[in-house]
């Protein structure tokens, strides 16, 4: 199970909290103007990215807040976790995923044995 | 009689042309299916299909092999009983035993909400022709004497069952699609990831990967939990989410259970394979992830919902427990799709059910690959749909909570 440093409480078992999907999307301010593809867009389009990933957790089962954390899908290594109201964090502070390929697989912390690592 | 020294390649492993008129990726059972059909009904066997590990090593190799039709829309029940009709005669078709067997399947109610949701599941089956009924819980315990339907926290009420439903083996059915699209000339390129699709004035013109560039017309993306990083290197964007969907197989036993019982309202679901092992599925992840192993508490609580259900496997041990990445839509329906780049097609987001819908949906999109333009039956699939708000909203029929 994976260990996630709430930025109140410190660190927790993942099941005391709620994934609450990606961070830093917010409505479109003008609801009037706003297209058909481009409210699809925001009702249904998320990234799904295979590496650096910003989301939403809410320690459900402690705190009961809301922040946000960075996590490297391709190995669940959680990078970083901050308050909602703190900006996002620039890739350039953040550790490098160590994918070589797009979809390829991490040197450590894939459970994927049928692919060969490159 | 070589005591077993000699046996043949199943299929060729050829290197990769430097072009092909199609080319898919990902070997799992709905590409090699596709590029069965595309060969078969459509005459195209200059194509190849790409795939990064070895055939079938994802998600179909790594899922509860239940096949059903059940489900509540029309657009869906079209599809899914297409697949479950092909299935039927897959074996013979492939002249290879998928081992699929007709062993029905139960969807348990536990609470009043179930029975209204589930009835009315059963109501639309009838009308779309599916034989979906509804059983009492006297009938389940004679079907399966081993349920405990009384003393737990949500009781047993009754359930829906489709006789026609069951399960096969899902390596023979990449191995199976695999050999006969083989003979007909298609190259099946293993240990071949594919890096980057190659588009030029909004029209695919190739696929870079590990084994260097090869041209195309036209692409089919059927990598499952990979599909929008694959997406992505075109420019673009799919509504889908990729988590992991564990499953786990017991020690094998003799048998106990000769059906397939689903509940999704305390989420356990098992299956007895031939071997005698319980095949049983677990939910997905509440988070994003590409690591094909899931979280424990996730096992955890299917197995607390097992052993409540099932008292008799209270002490059983289990033997092996895996993840597969599923691709997660916002209507729990596939896309099975064009898109704004022309030759790129998509099939993905079957999310927590892909098994067995494979011959339907290989089948379906192979036209659509073939003819550039959907077949009757998947047109309401397009990814249009999320735009126009013509969603076909599944979560009640997919087994396993979005």
């Amino acid at each position: 199970m994976l260990i996630i440093e709430c930025p109140y409480c410190g660190p927790r078992e993942q099941c005391e909290f709620t994934n609450g999907g990606e961070a830093h999307v917010s409505r479109p301010s003008n609801p009037e103007e706003v297209t058909d593809k481009e409210w699809s867009e925001y009702v249904f389009f998320r990234s799904n990215p295979k590496g650096i990933y910003f989301e939403r957790w809410v320690h459900s089962h402690g705190c009961r807040k809301w922040f946000n954390a960075v996590r490297d899908t391709s190995t669940d290594k959680i990078l970083r976790s901050y308050e909602i109201k703190n900006d996002k964090p620039s890739p350039a502070d953040l550790e490098d995923s160590n994918l070589t390929t797009p979809s390829g697989e991490p040197d450590v912390g894939s459970g994927n044995f049928t692919v060969k690592k490159l | 009689m070589s005591s077993h020294k000699n046996w043949e390649k199943m299929w060729r492993s050829p290197e990769p042309k430097a072009s092909y008129d199609a080319i898919i990726i990902g070997g799992g059972g709905h590409g090699l299916g596709t590029a069965y059909y595309l060969a078969k009904e459509h005459g195209l066997t200059n194509i190849a299909v790409i795939e990064k590990g070895w055939l079938g090593g994802g998600n179909t190799g790594r899922n509860t092999t239940i096949i059903r039709s059940n489900y509540l829309w029309d657009e869906s029940a079209n599809l899914y009983e297409h697949s479950l009709k092909l299935w039927e005669g897959l074996t013979h078709d492939l002249n290879y035993n998928v081992m699929f067997s007709q062993r029905g399947v139960m969807n348990l109610a536990h609470t009043e909400h179930d029975i209204k949701e589930i009835k009315r599941r059963v109501s639309a089956n009838t009308l779309n022709g599916i034989d979906s009924k509804w059983i009492s819980k006297e009938e389940i315990q004679k079907l399966v004497p081993i349920m405990n339907t009384d003393n737990l926290r949500y009781p047993v009420l009754g359930a829906s069952f489709q006789p026609r439903a069951g399960t096969a083996r899902h390596d023979t059915v990449a191995w199976g699609y695999a050999m006969r699209a083989d003979e007909m000339g298609v190259d099946i390129i293993q240990n071949c990831e594919a890096y980057k699709i190659l588009t030029e004035n909004g029209k695919v013109i190739g696929l870079e990967t590990s084994k260097g560039i090869i041209k195309s017309k036209k692409i089919g993306v059927v990598a499952s939990g990979h599909t929008s990083v694959l997406a992505e290197s075109a420019g673009i964007r799919l509504p889908l989410q990729s988590k992991p969907l564990q499953a786990l197989v017991s020690e094998p036993i003799k048998p106990v259970i000769d059906t397939v019982v689903m509940s999704n309202a305390v989420h356990a679901y098992v299956s007895q394979s031939d071997k005698g092992e319980l095949v049983i599925g677990a939910g997905t992840d509440g988070y994003n992830s590409f690591t094909q192993r899931g979280g424990f508490d996730v096992v955890e609580d299917t197995i607390r919902a097992m052993v409540e259900l099932y008292p008799v496997f209270g002490k059983m041990k289990m033997l092996r427990q895996w993840g597969g990445i599923v691709d997660i839509s916002p209507d729990a329906s596939p896309i099975i799709s064009k898109c704004d780049i022309q030759g790129l097609y998509f099939n993905c987001g079957w999310g927590t059910g892909g098994f067995k819908a494979t011959p339907g949906s290989a089948n379906v999109f192979a036209h659509t690959v073939a003819k550039d333009e959907p077949h009757s039956i998947n047109a309401a699939f397009s990814l249009d749909r999320f735009v126009s708000g013509k969603l076909v909203d599944e979560h009640g029929a997919a087994a396993v909570a979005h």
